[in-house]
């Protein structure tokens, strides 16, 4: 059965790099959130139920990000709109 | 004055208390005197694993509460000179454990051991986060899993923000990683995290890998530290653990895979099978 299997062996699907893969994304996304300010989480809520009230948009359709560089932060806030936005007038 | 170190890993079952054991047993063979905590308040179980669990009168929480002094609840190694065991309590009540009450105990404890190893419990919460916070060095246990390193990972960020060393800008908490529960059979057929892996995402020193070794489960079944076993893979790795945190520059032993002979490779091995 060894021999056979030795022979006949499929090519191993790799899932150690795939472990690696996803942890170094999720590890540096925590990493990023980790070292922001405290207030971050809340503002991130409040932004998006601010948005929320006039577009109709989901959670994950809004990034925001604190980038440093040097002495400066950079509040990036990305919205990712839907395709047709009706307007509301009232 | 004593150095303190935590054994910490943010995952459960990963080998904290083994480690514990195993670390403090090395420290104390070397001829330190060492005094190892069990911070696993309600769920103590390094007596047991220490075999020392008949041994118990008092423990972490009376000496707190000042209801047996630390001379009482300490209870001396039959086996190795030098090495003391400080017990948690079976108690529920988490929140007799308090930031003055452990400041105390290893005030105390200072003066009169070399080396005091703090065995942290699972989790982030209060036993774990006051088992770090007077810490000089933190190992941190990973098993090459997912889980384990992303806890570890977080443990790393809470190790430099939240201690006493952070809070009071003095010098970090010197890391060291301590890979456990390796396969070496199961990184060569790429299906497990391999020790660069890790050292790449966590990117702290690597204090020793051991391997996957049948010799742990032996030596908790008999309440006896690994590196007693120093016949055994994890005994040796274990022992070499501590060489080079006492600053001995040891090769790794057990990170390669050992060479086959052409007809153990046809047919396969038990080893290989079993891991």
């Amino acid at each position: 059965m060894s021999l056979l299997n030795y022979i006949f062996r499929n090519k191993p699907k790799n899932t150690a790099s795939l472990a690696k893969e996803r942890l170094q994304i999720i590890v540096s996304h925590e990493r990023t959130t980790r070292s922001g300010p405290d207030y971050l989480p809340m503002l991130q809520r409040e932004l998006i139920q601010v948005i929320a009230k006039y577009v109709d948009i989901d959670q994950d359709q809004v990034k925001v990000e604190l980038e440093r560089s040097g002495n400066c932060s950079i509040l990036e806030l990305n919205i990712t709109l839907p395709d047709h936005i009706t307007a509301e007038v009232d | 004055m004593a150095k303190i170190i935590v054994i910490t890993s943010g995952k459960g079952g990963v080998g904290k208390t083994t480690t514990s054991a195993a670390f403090a047993a090395g420290l104390a063979l070397r001829g330190f005197r060492t005094v190892v905590i069990d911070f696993d308040i309600g769920l103590r179980n390094l007596d047991l694993i220490m075999g020392c669990e008949r041994r118990v009168v008092y423990d972490f929480i009376n000496v707190i509460k000042g209801e047996a002094n630390l001379k009482q609840a300490l209870i001396k190694d039959k086996r190795i000179d030098n090495l003391f065991i400080l017990p948690a309590s079976q108690t529920r009540d988490k929140d007799a454990l308090t930031l003055e009450g452990v400041q105390k105990v290893l005030d105390e404890l200072q003066s009169d051991y070399d080396y005091v190893i703090c065995d942290s419990p699972a989790g982030i919460e209060r036993g774990a986060y006051l088992a770090m916070y007077f810490a000089d060095h933190a190992i941190v246990v990973t098993n090459p899993e997912v889980s384990s390193v992303r806890d570890s990972d977080r443990m790393l960020g809470i190790l430099a923000s939240k201690s006493r060393r952070s809070e009071q800008k003095l010098d970090p908490i010197k890391e060291h990683l301590l890979l456990t529960r390796y396969s070496v059979n199961r990184v060569e057929r790429g299906d497990m995290l391999s020790v660069d892996d890790v050292l790449e995402i966590l990117a702290i020193p690597l204090l020793g890998v051991i391997p996957e070794s049948q010799a742990v489960l032996r030596a908790s079944n008999s309440g006896v530290p690994v590196t007693l076993d120093g016949e055994s893979d994890a005994g040796q790795a274990y022992i070499d653990a501590v060489g080079r945190f006492l600053g001995e520059d040891l090769p790794h032993r057990f990170i390669k895979p050992a060479k086959k002979g052409f007809l153990k490779r046809l047919f396969g091995s038990k080893e290989g099978a079993a891991a």
